[in-house]
């Protein structure tokens, strides 16, 4: 008894094309930068308050 | 058996022939160019204005902080605008290039975008900044966004005077998270943007008034014709001029701006009279000069209100109001 299978045909599914594949980097690159301003800013304004970062003024 | 729509004799669906499996095709540029760079750096401006302007020390950090958070403000705005108004961006010449009209960025995408950022931005002023510049910021952005995009924009040939105020209210932004209150000094800078609005958007519908046509937004030469748009013009100038110069009248800022804002009033003033005088059909050179020199008019006022804070020259005021050092 064999229990090897009839091969699946491979799909490709959805392929990118190269400008598709640089236009996805440069969105991703666009996020991470982002992301660490982000990060960076809070971090800066949390220093500069202090432990009262959450109070505020109306 | 065919399940489409069309074959089964049903009205295609709008999304007939998208794929959302499709890859997007948008670039950060496109993202970019989706917050209105141009506009934001205005707004930037204009509030930095606001915050130098405003009495009391403010920690740098935190200024810029409060900053950024306008600019993704102004830049989620812009978002929202760009997602709602893609089907009369596509049909105008200067706005046919947008990512959403150009099918760069789906309008979903756009939409998503905008409400995030607007999210962010204002969250982040309340929690780091004050609450009463936050909710400034909101309701500029639900101004921009919902009563000028949504409803003024393609109701009314006031459009741009009633929604010039979302464009104002940026040095008030500034002078807010600066003070937590509101001064009749930021009423001033708000003032300003207000009733330099029409004349710099008139002026460039004048030579767009096809475009405006074309898309059916009822712009005040479309609707009233190139006669009355010019006496409008006028008038707002002549209302402009004074009220550019009442900061340097209350108090507010120095002689240096007090005579910057005379001479850039006058100019305007000159301009929007050339233009009311111009033949019938001959107007657009002057209306071009005006639209031009309405944008440097701005930024020479608020860069003088920058220019004398940085140097301490804002103490030779006129006695009509306080004088603020």
């Amino acid at each position: 008894m064999s229990f090897v299978m009839d091969p699946q045909p491979i799909e490709p599914g959805i392929v990118l094309t190269e400008e598709q594949k640089r236009r996805r980097r440069s969105r991703s690159i666009a996020i991470a930068v982002a992301l660490f301003v982000f990060v960076v800013l809070i971090f800066a304004v949390t220093l500069v308050k202090g432990p009262g970062v959450l109070v505020r003024p109306l | 058996m065919s399940l489409s729509g069309q074959r089964a004799g049903i009205a295609a669906p709008l999304t007939d022939g998208v794929s959302y499996a499709e890859p997007s095709m948008a670039g950060a540029g496109d993202y970019l160019a989706l917050m209105k760079p141009r506009v934001m750096s205005l707004v930037v401006f204009t509030a930095l204005a606001g915050l130098v302007v405003a009495p009391g020390p403010m920690h740098p950090v935190l200024a810029f902080f409060a900053l950024v958070c306008i600019a993704v403000g102004a830049g989620a705005a812009g978002a929202l605008n760009m997602w709602y108004d893609a089907d009369i961006d596509a049909v105008m010449s200067r706005t046919s290039d947008r990512p959403v009209p150009a099918g760069r960025i789906r309008p979903g995408e756009a939409l998503a975008f905008g409400l995030v950022l607007a999210g962010f931005s204002v969250v982040f002023l309340g929690l780091m900044i004050n609450v009463l510049a936050a909710g400034l910021l909101a309701f500029t952005i639900f101004f921009y966004g919902v009563i000028y995009t949504m409803w003024l924009k393609r109701s009314t040939p006031q459009n741009i005077v009633i929604g010039g105020a979302a464009g104002a209210f940026p040095p008030m932004i500034g002078w807010a998270a600066a003070t937590g209150g509101i001064g009749l000094e930021s009423c001033l800078l708000f003032l300003i943007i207000f009733f330099w609005t029409p004349p710099h958007f008139w002026a460039l519908s004048l030579y767009r008034c096809d475009d405006y046509f074309r898309a059916n937004i009822p712009m005040l030469p479309v609707v009233s014709g190139e006669a009355e748009t010019r006496r409008q013009i006028l008038l707002y100038s002549l209302v402009l001029a004074p009220v550019g110069v009442a900061p340097w009248l209350l108090g507010t800022a120095g002689l240096v701006y007090g005579c910057i804002a005379m001479l850039g009033g006058a100019v305007m003033v000159v301009l929007a009279l050339q233009l009311y005088r111009a033949p019938k059909g001959a107007s657009e050179p002057v209306a071009k000069r005006l639209f031009g020199i309405s944008i440097v008019y701005l930024f020479v006022l608020f860069a003088a209100l920058l220019f004398e804070r940085a140097l301490g020259l804002a103490q030779f005021g006129l006695p009509f109001g306080r004088v603020v050092a």
